[in-house]
């Protein structure tokens, strides 16, 4: 069905009002006055504060209160609802909304745990790029099926400082022939991070002669990962610290880059240098650049546990999260710097505007320089790669 | 007095108990893929190695201080409060910027010095021998120790150094044969609970130790919080080896203390004087105040410059800029941390303190060998063995989080208490109250007017002690609170798992805030009270 021919945001809205307008109506009715904990990684600053900026809109307009539940990791939220559900406790559970994606969600998915369908029934659904962002609805080759809802596009980018790199490379091939001409100057955060593994899957993507087995589960014991291991054999010895040592995450990377420790270090998020210039933490000679035939990308969505003691009050905030004015903010660089959900054609131009209003920042690429999106290979591989790494790299330096 | 021992081993016992069995009936099923785990033998080896060399160094220390007593040993204690107040994590943050190769230090020296444009890549942090994570744990740990012993060294031990000096022997000597021994049985407890905790640390680890493997304890973390919920059985299990390896660490310790006592008997029958090794003590003792002041101090004072720094690029010493950004959006958000932090605090040190009086008033608490390990418990099974096993079993129990995170506080800060606490209590002369009992005096009022103000000095330390514990604890209020009651350290530790040095730079100098104050008040008490009462009850 095409949603857009109805065009711009209020008749969009009007559209999903006519199927929806009833319970909508009541879902915000029993929203109102609910208190929704909302467990999110607490490891930027930036972060927390635009969810307290959130916590706000949503009190002002719905009367729904936001606390934010700061976590180290995601995984600790999805084992408290692991421990409810093993316990009985069916409602009334500790966590209201997740922010999540990948293993996290195909795992609550699986077992049950969550709440819904519901993210189709959000008012804001039909402003989401389904055709043009194929991630927001699949999540690491699992469907969403309506099962979380889409907040935040995601996608690699490499990072360096241009007033002291010319040119940097462009490959993964010329990335490791340049660590090999400027030793120690480059790493990856140690797997199982997140991005140390986003980056193994790049390399991937560059070795294999059919990246398209990617979107299919990994053989037990897969053949096709032994280019990799190949790869990062001769890669390590050039490596910062020859690889005896490797930075926990994403942050700690960004560390090393600020502290000139590296010169190339990269990034699950487009904007990220340009936020970090704007908070003053990076010179502004940063720039950014994608590989050659492009990088992964992904989405970041919210999700309801089966159990959450508000769930009504949840799906408002998920809502609110579509709206374009809490998108245009997100994508901001001095506020997150992170990528739109949205369909820019679905919307009325007073919300269009608001993103163009938004400057981009110095060491953001334009959405065509950056290129083709990658899709995340299905979750087996990424499973397969950190298992094996540990056992290869990761129990002696 | 059962009553009081009957509550007081309760409440240290039932959940320790309680958590143990939850985490022993999930591991067990996965105990053969764990042992199986290539990287199991360096995690262990990394849990044993740095826990009992910092326990080692930082006694020796404690030994080398107090004997030699350097002119420097007043601004040591003076500082005493705010290094014991300085969070794990922070004093961890804070030390590995001062060290690291793009670090203070080498920025200090670069590039008029060394020549350096770039930070050398050197492993001066993270190092495969847990060498930097040894080095962050004799730091924050020496201090504590050291506490305890000036506690613990009353006048009537110095004496004995006169006596030892009138049959020649030098200063060091002298406290080396007469006063250690008997000080080492007063800080026997504290030196165990350091000795578990140095082997168990997350925090710590994470940051400056090793991660290929991790260490024991920060690999249970890891396996814990991993995306797949495949790993908590292993982590489960991991939990069961790293509680035998305390056990393992427990009987290594005597061992060492066995070796310290023959060495004792060796220099005694030999009648060694060793006046080389008092003239080698002086300047040793005096270059160990100085690194363990300065050092904690540096990153202290690295945490507070980098929460306002603008621009700070390698090789500047200071920041290009400064800003109050990262203070200004992180206000409100510290305040209400403040705020739960200091009440849990307050409530928690308050209810310790009452209670392990109360038992000690009715001599419950002997110090017989059974009793003592029992009190200790918590202290010598790990937390990450013990706490997720807690919290398991609290879900079926309708416990509301903040009644359930100060229970769990509670059971963390009384053996501090008890410890801090029993020694001066039975140091106490009991004529005294004999004295105050045939004027009249009622048993309470002996107590709260005689025994008590007497012990201000002590009692003050313990409280402060509760209270750094408290606010310090992570792993119980996570995990008890089931994420809704914020600290002031569960917001330290979510932010430094991103690495983002202003704002948990921010948070670290809030976080050793409140307890720096205790102590500093604490310390205040002690020196009023501790002069006119050593000297009338000789």
């Amino acid at each position: 069905m095409n949603r857009r021919e109805f065009g711009g945001l209020g008749l969009a809205a009007l559209w999903a009002g006519r199927t929806w307008a009833g319970d909508w109506a009541a879902v915000l009715a029993q929203a109102k006055g609910q208190e929704v904990f909302f467990h999110a990684w607490g490891g930027d600053p930036k972060i927390n504060a635009f969810i307290a900026w959130v916590g706000q809109e949503v009190a002002a307009r719905y009367g729904v209160t936001l606390t934010h539940v700061k976590l180290a990791a995601t995984s600790d939220a999805v084992a408290r609802v692991q421990a409810e559900q093993a316990a009985g406790k069916d409602s009334g559970g500790a966590v209201d909304l997740i922010w999540i994606n990948g293993a996290n969600f195909s795992a609550m998915k699986r077992a049950g745990m969550l709440f819904g369908p519901f993210a189709e029934n959000l008012p804001n659904w039909s402003l989401v790029d389904t055709k043009g962002k194929p991630a927001t609805v699949t999540d690491f080759t699992e469907p969403t099926q309506g099962m979380e809802s889409p907040w935040a596009m995601a996608q690699l980018v490499f990072e360096y400082d241009s007033a002291k790199l010319a040119k940097p490379p462009k490959s993964i091939q010329a990335l490791a022939d340049w660590a090999q001409q400027n030793p120690g100057r480059f790493t990856y955060p140690q797997p199982p991070d997140y991005l140390g593994l986003t980056f193994l899957k790049q390399v991937l993507y560059a070795l294999l002669p059919d990246p398209a087995i990617l979107q299919h589960p990994a053989a037990p014991d897969e053949p096709n990962l032994a280019p990799l291991w190949t790869f990062l054999d001769a890669l390590h010895p050039n490596l910062w610290r020859q690889a005896k040592a490797f930075v926990a995450n994403e942050s700690a990377l960004g560390q090393l880059l600020a502290d000139d420790e590296v010169s190339i270090s990269f990034a699950f998020n487009p904007g990220r240098a340009s936020a970090e210039i704007a908070s003053g933490a990076l010179p502004n000679t940063m720039r950014t650049f994608v590989l050659e035939g492009g990088t992964i990308g992904n989405a970041s969505f919210v999700a309801i546990p089966f159990n959450a003691a508000a769930a009504a009050g949840a799906q408002v905030v998920a809502n609110l999260l579509l709206d374009p004015a809490v998108q245009a903010r997100a994508q901001n660089p001095t506020v997150l710097g992170f990528q739109t959900v949205l369909n820019m054609a679905a919307l009325t131009p007073a919300a269009l505007a608001l993103f163009n209003e938004a400057p981009r920042g110095p060491a953001t690429l334009s959405p065509s320089e950056l290129g083709p999106t990658l899709l995340e290979p299905h979750a087996t591989w990424m499973t397969q790669i950190s298992d094996e790494w540990a056992k290869r790299y990761g129990v002696a330096p | 007095m059962k009553a009081a021992s009957l509550i007081l081993r309760a409440v240290l016992v039932l959940p320790v108990g309680l958590g143990l069995a939850v985490t022993l009936g999930q591991g067990f099923t996965s105990l053969p893929f764990v042992l199986n785990w290539p990287g199991l033998m360096r995690a262990c080896l990394l849990s044993l190695g740095p826990g009992l060399a910092a326990t080692m160094i930082a006694l020796a220390l404690v030994g080398l201080i107090l004997g030699a007593e350097p002119r420097s040993l007043g601004l040591l204690e003076r500082l005493l409060g705010p290094l014991l107040a300085l969070p794990h994590a922070a004093a961890a943050l804070g030390l590995a910027f001062v060290i690291a190769p793009s670090g203070w230090i080498a920025r200090a020296l670069s590039p008029w010095a060394t020549g350096w444009l770039v930070p050398p890549d050197v492993m001066t942090l993270n190092d495969p021998w847990g060498l930097a994570l040894t080095l962050g744990l004799v730091l924050k740990e020496t201090p504590f120790l050291l506490l305890m012993a000036l506690a613990a060294r009353t006048p009537k031990l110095r004496q004995r150094q006169k006596v030892a000096a009138t049959l020649g022997y030098g200063r060091g000597m002298s406290f080396a044969l007469t006063v250690w021994p008997e000080l080492y049985q007063a800080l026997r407890l504290p030196v165990l609970a350091v000795l578990v905790y140095a082997m168990t640390t997350v925090d710590m680890a994470l940051i400056l130790g090793p991660s290929l493997p991790y260490s024991l304890s920060a690999q249970i973390s890891l396996w814990q919080s991993e995306a797949s919920l495949t790993h908590q059985d292993q982590a489960a299990a991991c939990g069961l080896l790293q509680a035998g390896l305390v056990m393992v660490a427990l009987i290594l310790w005597r061992g060492v203390e066995a070796l310290g006592t023959a060495l004792r008997h060796g220099l005694t029958m030999k009648g060694i004087r060793a006046p080389w090794a008092e003239r080698a003590c002086a300047p040793l003792a005096t270059a160990a105040v100085v690194a363990l002041t300065m050092l904690p101090v540096l990153g202290l004072a690295s945490l507070a410059l980098w929460s306002v720094a603008g621009l700070w690029r390698f090789p500047m010493t200071l920041p290009d800029q400064f800003t109050w950004q990262v203070w200004a959006q992180a206000g409100p958000a510290l305040l209400r941390a403040s705020g739960v932090s200091l009440a849990l605090a307050l409530a928690v040190t308050s209810v310790a303190l009452a209670l392990t009086i109360w038992a000690l008033q009715a001599q419950a608490l002997r110090p017989k060998p059974a009793g003592e390990a029992l009190i200790f418990l918590p202290l010598i099974v790990p937390q990450i063995v013990v706490i997720p096993g807690i919290a398991t079993a609290l879900l079926h129990l309708p416990v509301p989080p903040l009644a359930a995170v100060a229970l769990g506080h509670l059971v963390y800060v009384l053996p501090y208490v008890v410890l801090g606490l029993s020694g001066p209590f039975q140091g106490w002369n009991p004529h005294l109250g004999a004295v105050g009992a045939s004027l009249g005096a009622k048993p309470w009022r002996v107590l709260l007017q005689l025994r008590l103000p007497m012990l201000a000095g002590p009692l003050a330390a313990t409280a402060a002690v509760g209270f750094a514990v408290s606010i310090g604890q992570y792993l119980p209020t996570l995990l008890l609170g089931g994420g809704r009651v914020v600290t002031l350290t569960t917001e330290a530790v979510a932010l430094s798992s991103g690495g983002n040095r202003r704002i948990v730079g921010a948070y670290g100098l809030a976080q050793a805030f409140w307890p720096g104050l205790a102590f500093v008040l604490a310390l205040q008490i002690q020196r009023a009270r501790s002069l006119p009462f050593g000297q009338s009850s000789r």
